[in-house]
Parts: structure tokens; C-alpha cells; sequence
């Protein structure tokens, strides 16, 4: 496979980024700061994140919200124009496809898929739909997000209006002399918009943002912000063995749904709700400074093998190492003592609160 | 002390006596980035030459350091281990990783300069 490239790439380049190649693009990793600077930067100021390797998917046509809602377990017909939910694709057994974020639009739908998964995402939700249904991965717009404590004060300098959206909610805007479109969301556990700005037009934006003292983020800092706030990233905490009541995602199915199914995997997560599943999503605080990474085994007090690491990094707010992971249900308990095996030692850890980092959202 | 010597694995070695002091090099340190967790072999500890020695790790991964001479280890820095990030600021000097008695000083030979260093690390510079 090709390695792609995003519309903004020699940008980066120009702003001294390092780069890796990620889900099948060449991207961004830190620029010349380095990855706990940019990670602080956007905590106590701003950041900007170039993430237009995810794919834009728009979807309209006649009962649109049927065929979604049989592989998505959203109350779509409940969504109000403009506002946005994070949900997942499931498939029969219940386990997540692809995690991400559906806003109702004017007309139909748009999702924001993961850049490693948007291919198959397309194909099975294609299975879902009928010749009166249309759909296409945008390509003409980047895809920025804005995350940090300062972001509203500086986009509403940029593009009027943007300060007074809710938390997952969407709208319409002006910059310069076209139309974006913008959402309050993001993934670092801070207040922040995802703005998809025409492909011609997002050079300049970033410019504004940076003549705003706004640095760049790398994915680096993108992974050690969402970690710190309890985000999952799929291919880690989420993959198509694990279903959403496992990855203590009940919330995000909505009681609705919950209640009377109607897609895909309910006769499982049903299953799961009602007897409990045997592992649950934790996260989980080294007692030392040990980092324990992504497969470190978890063990008991009592030397059992219970589960295993999923993501672990040090958190630079947090300023002590965090990580996540599975355990068995009755290890799950907050403040349960476990161990993690870190190059063949076992070092002593327990079962903590997510997230590590807490911030309020604008509401 | 001796003008340092360098290995292809990115350790740098100052030899005084019998007694080497190992770290590794401002170039290792900006391809990791950020460090944030530094173990250090207990003292008593034998090393052997390119054998695993000590853990430094990043944000973003885990990386060995390895010896780049056998011997006897007889001093760790405990100062790393406490603020990682001062590998970052001094790699080549106060922030050395630890000291080793050397068991055959024939094993320095194998080492580069500091001008063939630098010519390796332009010519590899991943």
C-alpha cells in the first residue's frame, strides 16, 4: 500500500515536524518542542492537530437512520440537526468495528471514522444500505482540531459565532469568504472544535492559529493527552473481540437503544448488561515510576494472571506514568491492588478512577 | 579522563584508569524525545559487551542501553533515575548512566572517535 500523505504535510514539514507513518499516512508524530511540551501547551493554552487522515464520511437518503442504526447503537432518530454523538460500528458478535463521532447534518450524516479502519467501516456499512441511499468520503476539506483551555477565545476571533456552541454540537460558519463547518469536540479531554476547513483554505487558518501563539501537535502528544484523559484508541483499548459494555462504554449506547436493540450484537451486549461481562476496561496507576506498556500482563496480589495493558505511557499533566487496561471483572474495583509484569519484574500497581485528568467541557 | 569513545548503539564511554563512566549521546537522546523513565543497573552488576544494561524510555517507547565494554559495574547514577529529563539537558556529562570496572581494555578498540561518530550518525541518521 501506498503511504498517503495529508493535504497539509509540506506544511508540517515547514513547522519541523518528525515524522511516522500511522494508519497508512505519513503524519506528524512531535514537531520541534517534543511531545511533553506540546502535551502542556495545549492543557494550559492550545494546541492544533492536523487530523485529516480520518475519513469525513457523509450519508443521506430516504430513512437513513434505519440502516445506520443497525450497525450503529446511537439514538439517531433522537439526534438533533447539528449535534454529535460518539458511538461505534458493531458487528454480529457485538465487538466494535471502528469507534467515532456522528453529527446530524442539514442533510443525512456525517462520521468521523478512524484513518485505519475507514475502508472496511465503508464496506460494512454499505451492507447496510439501498439504492436510495447515498454516501462519499470527503476529500476537498482537512480536518483540524482545536483542543485546549484558550481555544474558544482565539477561533471566535477567526470565525464569529464559534464560542457560543455546546459541547458536541455543530454549526455553519464564516471564514474568510467561504463556509466551515465546525463542531465543540476533540479527544484530549479538553474544551476544543474539530473544523473541517477547505483544503485551499487550511494553510491560512493555521496561520491565524499560529499568529494566536497556537502550536502544533504531533500524534506523540495527541496519544498522551487522550491516555491521561481515558480516551480509547481504537487497535488498543477497542478491536472486534470487545464490545462496548466491556470497554465500559455503556453510556455511549444510550438507554433507548440499550433497552430495545434493534442492531447489531445486542443479543450479546444484552447478555453483558444483564450477567456483567468477564473483563472490564480499568485504568490503572504504577505505584513507582515504572511505565507498563501496551501487552505487560497483569496479575493479582496473589500471582493470578488477570488481564492485560492496553495503553501506558507517563503523563506529563498528571506527572506520574498512567496506563490502561483489561482486567477480570473482579479485579475491577477501584483501588484493587494488581501487579504489572514490566521486562520480566513484577511491579505493584492499582486499579485507579478514569480519567486521570479532568476537565470541564463548556455545556 | 580520557577523550570519550563512541558505539554504532548510540553509548558514549570515558575511560579514567581502570574505571569507564557509560551514557549514551545527544544524539540518542533527540531521537528518543522526551524521557521520562531512566533504570540503571544495580552495582555488583556484570556486564557483558553490547549486552542490555540499562532502560531508558520516552513518551513514546521503551529502548535498551547497552554496554558498550564488559565489566564490573561500581556506580550507578541515581540522579537520572530521579529526574529522567536530565538526560535530556546533559547526556554527555552529568547525566552518565553508570561506571564499570573494565574487564579487557582491548574491547575499547572496537569504539569510534568522536569524529567517526559524528560521520555515522550523519550517514545513519535513523
Amino acid at each position: 500500500m501506498q503511504i498517503q500523505k495529508t493535504n497539509l504535510y509540506n506544511y508540517h514539514k515547514n513547522l519541523g515536524a518528525k515524522f511516522v507513518s500511522f494508519a497508512g499516512y505519513e503524519m506528524p508524530i512531535q514537531y520541534s518542542e517534543g511531545i511533553v511540551k506540546e502535551h502542556i501547551s495545549t492543557r494550559t493554552y492550545a494546541g492544533f492537530f492536523d487530523v485529516s487522515h480520518m475519513g469525513q464520511f457523509y450519508i443521506s437518503g430516504e430513512n437513513i437512520e434505519d440502516a445506520l442504526e443497525k450497525i450503529i447503537p446511537t439514538d439517531l432518530k433522537g439526534l438533533k440537526e447539528n449535534q454529535s454523538k460518539y458511538s461505534f460500528l458493531l458487528n454480529d458478535k457485538g465487538g466494535v468495528i471502528d469507534d467515532l463521532i456522528i453529527t446530524r447534518r442539514e442533510k443525512g450524516f456525517c462520521i468521523i471514522l478512524n484513518a485505519g479502519c475507514k475502508e472496511n467501516d465503508i464496506k460494512q456499512i454499505s451492507k447496510q444500505l439501498n439504492d436510495n441511499h447515498k454516501f462519499h468520503l470527503c476529500t476537498q476539506t482537512s480536518l483540524i482540531a482545536l483542543q485546549g483551555p484558550k481555544s474558544a477565545e482565539i477561533l471566535e476571533n477567526y470565525v464569529k459565532g464559534v464560542s457560543s456552541l455546546k459541547f458536541m454540537q455543530g454549526g455553519t460558519f464564516d471564514f474568510i469568504n467561504e463556509k466551515i463547518y465546525v463542531t465543540r469536540s476533540g479527544y484530549t479531554g479538553e474544551d476544543g472544535f474539530e473544523i473541517a476547513v477547505l483544503n485551499t483554505q487550511a494553510e491560512l487558518l493555521l496561520k491565524k492559529l499560529i499568529e494566536s501563539k497556537v502550536k502544533p501537535i504531533g500524534l506523540g502528544a495527541r496519544d498522551t493527552l487522550r491516555l491521561e484523559a481515558g480516551l480509547c484508541l481504537y487497535g488498543h483499548e477497542l478491536n472486534e473481540e470487545i464490545n462496548p459494555i466491556e470497554a465500559n462504554l455503556k453510556w455511549a449506547i444510550g438507554k433507548k437503544r440499550r433497552e430495545e436493540g434493534g442492531f447489531n450484537g445486542w443479543e450479546k451486549i444484552k447478555e453483558n448488561l444483564e450477567k456483567g461481562s468477564l473483563k472490564l476496561r480499568v485504568g490503572i496507576l504504577p505505584e513507582g515510576k515504572i511505565i507498563a506498556r501496551e501487552g505487560a500482563k497483569i496479575f493479582s496480589t496473589d500471582d493470578k494472571e488477570i488481564g492485560v495493558v492496553t495503553s501506558g505511557t507517563f503523563g506529563p499533566s498528571v506527572n506520574v506514568p498512567v496506563a490502561m487496561g483489561y482486567v477480570n471483572s473482579s479485579y475491577s474495583e477501584i483501588g484493587t491492588k494488581i501487579k504489572l509484569e514490566v521486562r520480566g519484574k513484577k511491579h505493584e500497581a492499582k486499579v485507579a478512577v478514569l480519567p486521570f485528568y479532568k476537565k470541564s467541557y463548556a455545556r | 579522563m580520557s577523550e570519550k569513545k563512541f558505539s554504532k548503539k548510540h553509548e558514549w564511554v570515558a575511560v579514567e584508569g581502570d574505571i569507564a563512566t557509560i551514557g549514551i549521546t545527544k544524539h540518542a537522546t533527540e531521537m528518543l524525545g522526551d524521557i521520562v523513565f531512566v533504570e540503571v543497573p544495580e552495582k555488583g552488576k556484570v556486564v557483558e559487551q553490547n549486552g542490555q544494561a540499562a532502560v531508558v524510555e520516552s513518551t513514546k517507547a521503551a529502548s535498551d542501553v547497552y554496554s558498550p565494554i564488559s565489566g564490573e559495574v561500581i556506580e550507578n547514577n541515581a540522579s537520572i533515575v530521579d529526574d529522567p529529563s536530565s538526560v535530556n539537558s546533559d547526556p554527555e556529562g552529568v547525566s552518565w548512566f553508570f561506571k564499570i570496572k573494565i574487564k579487557n581494555n582491548s574491547e575499547l578498540d572496537n569504539l569510534m572517535s568522536k569524529t567517526d561518530y559524528d560521520k555515522f550518525v550523519a550517514e545513519n541518521p535513523n
